[in-house]
């Protein structure tokens, strides 16, 4: 338990202010998704928007709240935690339910509720025509609350329950277009994928909580940083476990393979899932547990940091040979995954968040920008596209800010990208930054790719594409701001009036963070990075930008034995298919034999049991016991009858005679007996 | 008193009384057996309520409720016996056997 004089003391220290009325209410930001999940629910099909506008308008009082905490955050820093009690086990283990608002879940929230409320309100206008578009409605606030709930969090088993709650509302809307089996398909790999790792995250979870007796994050952080002897027994384990729990939601290779297939729902729910939700879960369980990693499970981190490295460079290679535009996005926010887990594995706390938050800002855009142009082309495929800048200038426009944003020129994933190359510097994980680097290569190259396959040259679709209506462009060119200019809050050095500095805003924690963030531009490094990024661009615009007759052909780049082994996406879908199917059959065969001879056995032996009980209690019981009594009964009553009404003469005398021996009987009863 | 002179009075009239029940088979000579029977009561009510001389001793009311009741049962009886004569054109009751199994 983390007592409050603890928690004042650490306020003390970093001169964090408790919040007042903000952070005590700060829980109906929790709360609000989830009222508005059963509003819809009930009244949605009335409304004009399906309920639409109550997922948009509880998510915009969110971000009211986001907004000032993340404003008082940045002026002196903000540290509170309410919690409510719900049981415990024996006395030591608490299970309580609140929210902790601290730098960490203040940058959180405003996160997911800004890019939640326009997500939101461009799918006002995305799903407007749509089936079922209350029950979508309802199953994103879901996704949203249950994400709020995740990085509320003030202890292990909330973060436990949010986190599932992510994965059932992901599985329900990746699986929105349930009429088509292969997305529902889409939405059971999402789902068992993630219950795998989960598994992890369960025991991982178990074994801290145990271990320290209790869950909260500020006990666990507190006796990472006090070095406490039995946290540091399972630190090793726990945080294996917990790492696991983590590839699974953030999709780190080999468990990157149901993200792609998640795109087969409806494009709002991509950009969500990729920006504030579900993917960034992962990386927040590592960021929320730094201290663990930090102060105790470093040996963890090399596991984290090769995990990451084949993800952010082998994964990403996989967007070059998508030809699906969202497949393209989700392997490249994979890609962005492994940077941000890379970067917390090597200590970069900062700096991982750092690019997780610009990454949010232009991955949403960019999403909302390919659901713009599939909203208009009514295809996801690049070969049906092209061309397609002279018919949507804004969508073209907002998509050029979000691809340079991710490809690392000048704009704000250029900042966050740098700051982890840095950290990796002066971390001497030499082989590291270079793989770093040429991912960087890698991710402008696809990006470029992308760009000019689909806006470039001559339209290859059906019908005549035109621009999107204004509730879906506005919200391109709100999140083109911050996706331009992001980068700003957290260039070293420069702390911005009345915002200050992104460094500071997480440093907002119970104990120190001891993260390694640059104390000044690492101007070696950044060209390095920017020098592979825009070869990536010149390269890009070399092979697919001369506009060739057909779409095909200029696609037709192709790097031998490499480009067919991506197409296979490694046959690590394969692999996993094998192994499932090496299992499945001798565990059918096992089940099938068990089934027939242990469980048909065992029913078929109760049958006959049952059956010579049966037989038994009918000859025995029924026709000998129980009809011989009732038989042997009539018979008496038949023959006492037959004897009996002899008696009955007729005769009045003989009556009367009986009566008067009857009566002498009685008197010489009466007189000589008694 | 010789309350035993009585007594022997009662169980004489009482003795016939059955006889003539039992061996008679005239039925109006039945019904007038058991009124011999019933005054043989009415014969042992009356000695022991003079013998006793408690105030509670009223043998003569139940004495009154015992004539009462023979008269109507006579009544009744006679009533009945007729029916059947005129039905059967007989009083033996030898012959009225229809109330056997």
């Amino acid at each position: 338990m983390v007592e409050i004089s603890q928690l004042l003391f650490a306020a003390e220290k970093i001169h964090a202010g408790d919040g007042g009325w903000w952070a005590d209410t700060a829980g109906i930001m929790l709360v609000l998704p989830f009222v508005a999940f059963l509003v819809i629910l009930a009244f949605g099909k009335k409304l004009k928007y399906k309920g639409g506008e109550i997922a948009v308008a509880a998510l915009a009082i969110n971000l009211v709240w986001a907004t000032v905490l993340l404003l008082m955050n940045a002026n002196g820093g903000v540290l509170d935690q309410t919690t409510f009690e719900i049981g415990h086990i024996g006395s030591g283990l608490v299970f309580e339910l609140g929210w902790v608002v601290d730098g960490l879940s203040i940058l959180m929230f405003f996160l997911v509720n800004f890019v939640g409320l326009v997500v939101f309100v461009y799918a006002l206008g995305y799903m407007k025509d749509d089936v079922r578009v209350d029950w979508f409605f309802a199953a994103f606030s879901l996704f949203a609350g249950a994400m709020l709930v995740l990085v509320g969090a003030p202890n292990l088993i909330q973060l436990i329950i949010g986190w599932e709650g992510v994965g059932l509302a992901s599985y329900l809307l990746i699986g929105f277009y349930w009429e088509d089996l292969d997305n529902v398909r889409a939405g059971n790999k999402a789902f068992l994928t993630n219950k795998v790792a989960d598994v992890g995250l369960i025991l991982g979870a178990i074994l801290v909580g145990v271990s320290i007796g209790s869950w909260d994050f500020g006990a666990i952080d507190v006796a990472a940083f006090e070095g406490a002897p039995e946290l540091a027994a399972v630190a090793t384990a726990g945080g294996l476990l917990l790492f696991f729990g983590a590839m699974g939601k953030s999709a780190q290779f080999p468990f990157h393979i149901w993200l792609p297939d998640a795109m087969a729902g409806p494009t709002p729910v991509s950009a969500l899932m990729h920006a504030a939700t579900m993917v960034t879960a992962g990386i927040y369980l590592m960021a929320r547990m730094f201290p663990l990693f930090e102060y105790m499970a470093q040996n963890v981190r090399i596991v984290m940091i090769v995990i990451g490295t084949v993800t952010l460079f082998g994964v990403g290679l996989l967007a070059i040979v998508a030809d699906d535009i969202k497949k393209v996005l989700a392997y490249s926010t994979v890609s962005q995954l492994g940077y941000m887990m890379t970067a917390i594995a090597a200590g970069g706390y900062t700096a991982g968040m750092f690019h997780l938050f610009t990454h949010a800002s232009f991955k949403a855009l960019l999403f909302l920008g390919a659901g713009s142009v599939i909203h208009a082309v009514h295809s996801n495929n690049m070969s049906d596209m092209g061309g397609l800048r002279k018919f949507m200038p804004t969508t073209f426009w907002t998509w050029v800010v979000g691809a340079l944003a991710l490809s690392g020129i000048g704009l704000s994933g250029f900042w966050s990208k740098d700051e982890i190359l840095a950290t990796m510097g002066e971390r001497g994980l030499t082989v590291v930054l270079w793989i770093s680097i040429a991912g960087a290569f890698v991710t402008a190259f696809y990006m470029a790719r992308a760009t000019f396959l689909t806006f470039f040259g001559t339209y290859k679709g059906d019908g005549q594409p035109h621009e999107s209506p204004s509730i879906m462009t506005v919200p391109l060119v709100v999140l083109a701001v911050p996706a331009a200019v992001a980068g700003i809050l957290n260039i070293p050095g420069l702390s911005l009036p009345r915002l200050g500095n992104f460094t500071e805003w997480l440093a907002v924690r119970l104990v120190p963070m001891g993260d390694h963030h640059a104390e000044a531009i690492n101007f070696g490094l950044a060209a390095a990075g920017l020098g592979a990024a825009v070869l990536g661009v010149v390269i890009g615009w070399l092979i697919y930008y001369p506009d060739k007759e057909t779409q095909l052909q200029r696609d037709s780049f192709e790097i031998p034995v490499l480009f067919p082994l991506l197409r296979k996406k490694y046959y690590i879908d394969d692999l996993a298919l094998g192994i499932v199917a090496l299992i499945k059959g001798p565990l059918a065969r096992f089940v099938d034999w068990t089934s027939t001879y242990v469980i048909d056995g065992f029913v078929n032996g109760i049958a006959g049991l049952v059956k010579v009980l049966g037989v038994f209690v009918y000859d025995t019981l029924d026709q000998r016991g129980v009809d011989g009594v009732f038989n042997g009964l009539s018979a008496a009553a038949d023959g006492a009858g037959s004897v009996v009404r002899k008696w009955q003469s007729g005769r009045v005398q003989q009556y009367a005679a009986s009566f008067v021996a009857g009566a002498l009987i009685l008197v010489v009863l009466f007189v000589f007996v008694i | 008193m010789l309350l035993s002179q009585f007594l022997v009075l009662g169980a004489a009239l009482f003795a016939f009384g059955v006889y003539g029940l039992l061996v008679r088979r005239n039925i109006v000579l039945i019904l007038l057996s058991v009124e011999l029977m019933l005054n043989a009561v009415n014969i042992n009510l009356i000695a022991f309520e003079s013998v006793l001389v408690s105030p509670e001793a009223i043998g003569h009311v139940f004495a009154i409720f015992v004539i009462t009741v023979a008269a109507a049962e006579v009544g009744i009886g006679l009533a009945i016996v007729l029916m059947i004569f005129r039905n059967r054109k007989s009083a033996n009751v030898d012959d009225l056997n229809l109330m056997r199994w």
